[in-house]
């Protein structure tokens, strides 16, 4: 174990030192960035298998002692998150290899390699610091990746995303010193056994702080306006990756502090409540717009909505279907992102009226985005299904009948946002084509290591959905582990 | 002593707040800047009353010395927000060339949906502003996309 939970950080970060030396030659490139998260995926699957034996397993970095020194922990929920993030990773890489105009510019590959090593540190760190600087790790390389290229409009909409995140970031150190004042340490085991020690009225106040700095990140309602403004001009492998990790990153930072540190002691109802406004205001805006891209990027803050209300119930089924809704939500969502970027290869656009009828001229295409749309909406049988049936189950099971309505509204709002795009891809007419679709009505290309790219992430997703039943039960593992730290504070300080 | 950092933490945080909400790119950088350096001050005062000796040299183990783990980390978070801000000014030099202005640019998808809502029919390509899909290809042709 010492030298596995680090793997997934380390070795993304070594390999992207490679990937520097070898900037030469481009084929060499890509193959040292493939191989560097294929071995970090391999060690991400071994450490949940022995998760999934031995419990929570933890790492002290340097031979320091737990308290003083940095720790790294892997639990359920860190494990189930480092596995499924780092297959999209993959996907997305292989994507990223196989676009026509090629995106992997010099700063491509080692960028991408330090956002995945800020990613996995994310998961696995047991401490608030630590947390703070993959955080940095990750949102420098996503600063780089999604100006990457500084012409106008990633300038313009970049500057957005660099700013808000800055002051947020700024907001997370507040909210650290905070934290180290009142209870003088940064480690979450240790702070998980001294909670008990100062007043409830405290511990609200920094919850809430938290819940502002993760909300930022997570893009949750009263503050996720930064995301549809800045997302849709990013490159489609660079929003593919940012749509299906970077606010997840954020989800699961709020659901371990809120878990782990501040047990309920959020005032009732108030994440709920964000819950419910997440979910209707992100599919409102929508069903307004007219680019594919940008219904996909409001679409984001929708499902956070999910996943938020799985941690306001507070319950065990609320926070495993939480966490299934997580496994689920980040693969389908790269791969809706990844069949834009298709779109957008073989059409030239993913304005809803520049494109149209793409059904008879990229068949693949057209299978692929019904896939993973419907289990967005969460049709059965496919995985988005499973996910909301369990947050349903979960609300009924404590009593919130009002917040279950507005989840099933949404759901049915996310359907019709959903055809949207299919009446305006994949049927119908362009207005105003461009020059592909206007060119005849013969198929489109898309280059094939692309195809098998989005191919691969679909078919995860299916794979979610057949294998339900043993991924649940690791979801509700990892949620039992949530709400009763002990044995992960017994891992991190000994007994 | 700690009143007076506790002042100027607030200080820092109430004027970088300030300069933030302005609409002048160069004025959200220092913004930021200032808004940083208060965050920086507060973590470092989060290790206890200032004025304490340093730990340094042999340590003998009595309570009078300034607890190491603040400095240490608020050092990182120099660096980091170093780094950041250097990026960040990039960005807005960047933005100062395409553009030969300093202001923050509005989003033109929402305003173009806003007038279409405003008016409640289907958008008139005389009058609507662009979208931001022609306007990406004009940018291309102008300026090219440099490595």
């Amino acid at each position: 174990m010492r030298a596995l939970l680090p793997a997934p950080v380390l070795v993304p970060l070594l390999f992207a030192a490679f990937t520097v030396l070898a900037h030469r030659s481009r084929p060499v490139q890509r193959a040292i960035a493939i191989t560097g998260v294929l071995v970090a995926l391999v060690a991400a699957i071994a450490i949940l298998v022995v998760v999934e034996r031995d419990g929570p397993q933890a790492v002290t970095l340097g031979g320091w002692p737990a308290v003083v020194g940095i720790t790294l922990v892997a639990d359920m929920f860190s494990a189930l998150m480092l596995v499924i993030s780092l297959v999209t990773v993959l996907a997305v890489l292989v994507f990223a290899v196989g676009q026509r105009h090629s995106d992997d510019m010099l700063a491509f590959h080692p960028t991408y390699l330090a956002l995945t090593a800020g990613v996995s540190l994310a998961f696995v760190t047991g401490d608030l610091f630590n947390l703070f600087v993959s955080f940095e790790v990750f949102l420098a390389a996503s600063y780089v990746l999604i100006t990457l290229g500084g012409a106008r409009p990633q300038v313009r909409h970049g500057m957005t995303y660099v700013v808000i995140n800055m002051i947020a970031s700024t907001l997370f150190l507040t909210a650290i010193a905070l934290v180290y004042a009142t209870f003088g340490t940064v480690n979450m085991a240790d702070l998980a056994e001294k909670m008990g020690t100062v007043p409830e009225e405290l511990r609200t106040a920094l919850a809430l702080l938290f819940v502002v700095v993760f909300g930022i990140k997570a893009a949750v309602f009263p503050v996720f306006q930064w995301l549809p403004d800045s997302y849709p001009t990013a490159r489609a492998p660079v929003v593919a990756v940012f749509a299906g990790l970077l606010t997840k990153v954020g989800v699961y930072a709020l659901v371990r502090t809120q878990t782990l540190l501040f047990n309920g002691d959020l005032p009732d109802a108030l994440l709920l409540t964000l819950a419910g406004f997440t979910m209707i205001v992100g599919v409102l805006g929508a069903i307004a717009q007219n680019d594919m891209k940008r219904i996909l990027s409001f679409h984001i803050v929708s499902q956070i909505g999910y996943m938020i209300l799985g941690l306001g119930l507070f319950t065990v089924s609320g926070l495993a279907g939480a966490v299934f809704f997580l496994v689920h939500q980040i693969p389908v969502k790269t791969s809706l992102f990844l069949v834009s970027g298709m779109v957008e290869e073989s059409a030239g656009s993913t304005a809803l009226d520049r494109v149209g009828g793409l059904l008879r001229r990229t068949p693949v295409v057209a299978a692929l985005f019904g896939l993973a749309a419907l289990s967005l909406a969460g049709i059965p049988p496919f995985s988005g299904f499973i996910g909301k049936l369990s947050l349903v189950e979960a609300g009924f099971g404590s009593g919130d009948y009002v917040i279950v309505a507005v989840s099933l509204v949404g759901s049915i709002l996310t359907l019709f946002s959903m055809a949207k795009i299919w009446n305006g891809v994949f049927w119908g007419v362009a207005e105003r084509p461009t020059a592909a679709v206007g060119a005849g009505a013969g198929r489109l290309k898309v280059p094939a290591l692309m195809t098998s790219a989005t191919i691969g992430l679909v078919a995860v997703t299916v794979a979610i959905a057949v294998l339900a039943g043993p991924i649940y039960d690791l979801s509700y593992r990892a949620a039992e582990g949530l709400l009763d730290p002990a044995p992960y504070v017994r891992a991190v300080l000994g007994s | 002593m700690t009143v007076l950092t506790a002042a100027l933490v607030g200080i820092l945080y109430g004027t970088g707040v300030y300069m933030i909400l302005q609409r002048t790119l160069t004025k959200v950088v220092l913004g930021i800047t200032l808004l940083s350096h208060g965050a920086n001050l507060l973590l470092l005062t989060s290790g206890g009353s200032a004025g304490l000796a340093p730990l340094i040299g042999r340590f003998t183990g009595d309570d009078t010395v300034a607890d190491p783990l603040p400095q240490a980390l608020v050092l990182t978070a120099i660096v980091i927000s170093f780094g950041m801000t250097v990026f960040l000014l990039a960005l807005a030099y960047r933005s100062w060339q395409l553009t030969r202005d300093d202001v923050v640019e509005d989003d033109i998808e929402d305003r173009r949906i806003a007038a279409l809502a405003h008016r409640g029919h289907p958008p008139d390509p005389d009058t609507v502003p662009p979208r931001v899909q022609d306007l990406d290809e004009f940018a291309d042709e102008e300026t090219g996309a440099p490595e």
